[in-house]
């Protein structure tokens, strides 16, 4: 079993769209998991109409409570939050939003007037859908240890393809380079950056590259909206080339791409014009190199 | 007055609202500040000169093995397993560590000290009458937050006698984004008109208005295709759509060149004067509602 991840660094490049496209076109050939490792803001349960199989809570991190019967305002974890998560008015009071979790204050007070309390940052779900089962999240507002829930959905969907054998996990995975991309593309096999030829884009590709390269995971480049800019495309086809990445397809604008988001669609599955063609183009591509690399050295999943 | 410009979905146009509000502000020389320290931006349109740049990072602990008698305290303490004692040998992993300094207060011989282990640097400097400031985090570190916190803190006045600092966030809902917010007076969230847009704003909206508490207002990109939901959800929420900007392959453009919206097109300009007066409105109105009058 493969992992494809889909990154852009950049967000709203269309990451989404083609995770779909692909969730599509793979579908009528292997069997995929899909999964949604964006968790603050998981969209690809729009375009897949979802059957909700199970709900599970997502608990992670504490919050002090202080109690203010206990509490004899000495001012003692106020001076040991490095978050300023203590906010003194009459009464000390911990911001539940900035408060981290740490129980510096919790071992610091001298009173014993702060418990630590768990708390539930989310949910995470599986779902069917007609292209494969589903895993996705939703990390609760504001709320910390995306990672942890990254990981948790990437690991539910995993351990489902393993036990069904399927051939591919399909990640649609979150902007950005940091702690919840990070756990998005551990343990993946290769990632598909989706980039716009726009000097954002072509700057974030870069920095993801980077990441995805520090991690040791091969990757391949899309263009999506390749001809809002043709002389960036070149640009972006020029290094990729110099860093050994192949651009494995070049989608065009086309307001079919929203039409099909409003109407609950994979692209792939609403039209068959260009951009559907052109995503036809990058998954016969990709496949190629699920198919490859299914050939080298894989033991744990070889059948 | 700190003005964020959130957006819950990445690429609804955050930095283009930002630095052209920035722009249209010159004659009070704003202050602009990139806190989407993931994939920082703003500069290619801004193209600022960084006069001063300094590294950053979070304290994490260092074992003096002199005084350290293997007693498990500071690993039984951290919260985020960022300590492990095995034999005679104390663990720290650094990418699990959030710097609380707890460990450091608990052990019994006062064998931890703290160093600084560099996450990013921050930058400041100018772009013609607009104060500039970013962060960047390094390649392969996981902790955007600790940058976002120490660039406000660098660069951020104590006093600012009315001045206008527009903080740029990062796409999503979690810790940076919160990070970019808690300070704000007003939180400007940039949508499109798609379902996309409209699931994302919810979940920015239930973090800058129902977590934080803080006066909102939503400005509505490229409009003229998808749908009306988010149309229908605002009026609906009683959140001000303060702007909206149309779907233009002009503005396309200009942005894939790094040239800003109102330098491309000026009439924006005008636009977004009328938008930071509006904010200013707004968030007035929230500090200082108005009094029933008395006869």
């Amino acid at each position: 079993m493969k992992q494809l991840v889909v990154l852009s660094g950049k967000g709203g490049t269309g990451k989404t769209i083609t995770a779909a496209a692909l969730a599509h076109l793979a579908s009528r050939e292997m069997s995929v998991v899909l999964v949604d490792a964006d968790v603050d803001a998981a969209n690809l349960g729009l375009v897949l109409n979802p059957t909700e199989i199970e709900r599970h809570e997502f608990r992670s991190g504490q919050v002090a409570i202080i109690d203010d019967a206990a509490c004899i305002s000495c001012n003692r974890c106020v001076e040991v939050c490095r978050f300023d998560a203590i906010a003194v008015n009459g009464r000390y009071q911990v911001s539940a939003l900035d408060c981290e979790g740490c129980a510096s204050c919790f071992y610091q007070c001298p009173a014993e007037a702060i418990t630590m309390q768990e708390s539930l940052s989310g949910e995470w779900y599986r779902s069917d859908t007609r292209f494969g089962p589903l895993f996705h999240a939703h990390l609760f507002a504001g709320q910390e240890n995306s990672g942890k829930l990254v990981t948790l959905v990437k690991q539910q969907g995993r351990l489902l393809g393993l036990d069904e054998r399927r051939d591919v996990v399909i990640i649609d995975g979150p902007p950005g380079i940091g702690c919840p991309v990070i756990s998005a593309c551990s343990g993946a096999d290769f990632a598909l950056l989706v980039v716009e030829p726009t000097v954002s884009g072509i700057h974030d590709l870069e920095r993801v590259l980077a990441t995805t390269n520090h991690f040791g995971i091969g990757s391949l480049v899309v263009i999506n909206k390749y001809d809002i800019n043709l002389q960036r495309t070149a640009e972006i086809v020029a290094y990729c080339h110099a860093q050994g990445v192949e651009v494995v397809g070049r989608i065009p604008y086309d307001d079919v791409v929203t039409e099909a988001m409003v109407h609950g669609q994979p692209v792939t599955a609403f039209s068959a014009g260009p951009v559907s063609h052109a995503l036809l183009d990058v998954w016969s591509r990709t496949k190629q190199y699920l198919l490859e690399k299914e050939n080298g050295c894989d033991g744990a999943d070889t059948t | 007055m700190i003005i964020t410009v959130a957006s819950g979905k990445g690429g609804t146009g955050k930095t283009t609202v930002a630095v052209n509000l920035a722009l249209s502000l010159s004659n009070e020389s704003p202050m602009y500040l990139d806190c989407d320290v993931e994939e920082p931006n703003a500069f290619l349109f801004l193209n600022p000169t960084i006069e001063e740049r300094r590294e950053v990072g979070q304290l994490i602990p260092e074992i003096d093995t002199r005084l350290c008698t293997y007693c498990g305290r500071c690993a039984e303490v951290c919260a985020y397993n960022a300590l492990a004692v095995v034999g005679k040998k104390v663990l720290v992993f650094p990418e699990l560590c959030h710097g609380c300094g707890s460990c450091t207060l608990n052990c019994p011989t006062g064998a931890i000290s703290e160093r600084l282990d560099v996450l990013g640097v921050i930058e400041k400097g100018r772009a013609g009458p607009v104060q500039f400031g970013q962060g960047i985090l390094n390649v392969g570190e996981a902790m955007a937050v600790p940058v976002i916190r120490q660039l406000k803190k660098w660069a951020i006045p104590e006093v600012r006698d009315g001045k206008i600092i527009i903080l740029d966030a990062s796409p999503g809902a979690s810790c940076p984004v919160v990070e970019s917010m808690r300070d704000a007076d007003f939180v400007l969230l940039v949508t499109e008109p798609t379902p996309f847009g409209l699931h994302d704003l919810r979940v920015a909206v239930q973090v800058a208005r129902d977590e934080l508490g803080k006066v909102i207002g939503v400005i509505i990109n490229r409009t003229g295709v998808g749908d009306d939901g988010v149309e229908s959800y605002c009026a609906v929420e009683d959140i001000p759509v303060l702007m909206r900007i149309p779907l233009d392959r002009r503005i396309a453009e200009a942005y894939s060149n790094g040239i800003p919206l109102v330098e491309a097109l000026p009439e924006y300009r005008t636009q977004f004067r009328t938008l930071c007066a509006r904010i200013d409105e707004l968030s007035v109105q929230r500090t200082f509602p108005v009094q029933e009058e008395v006869s």
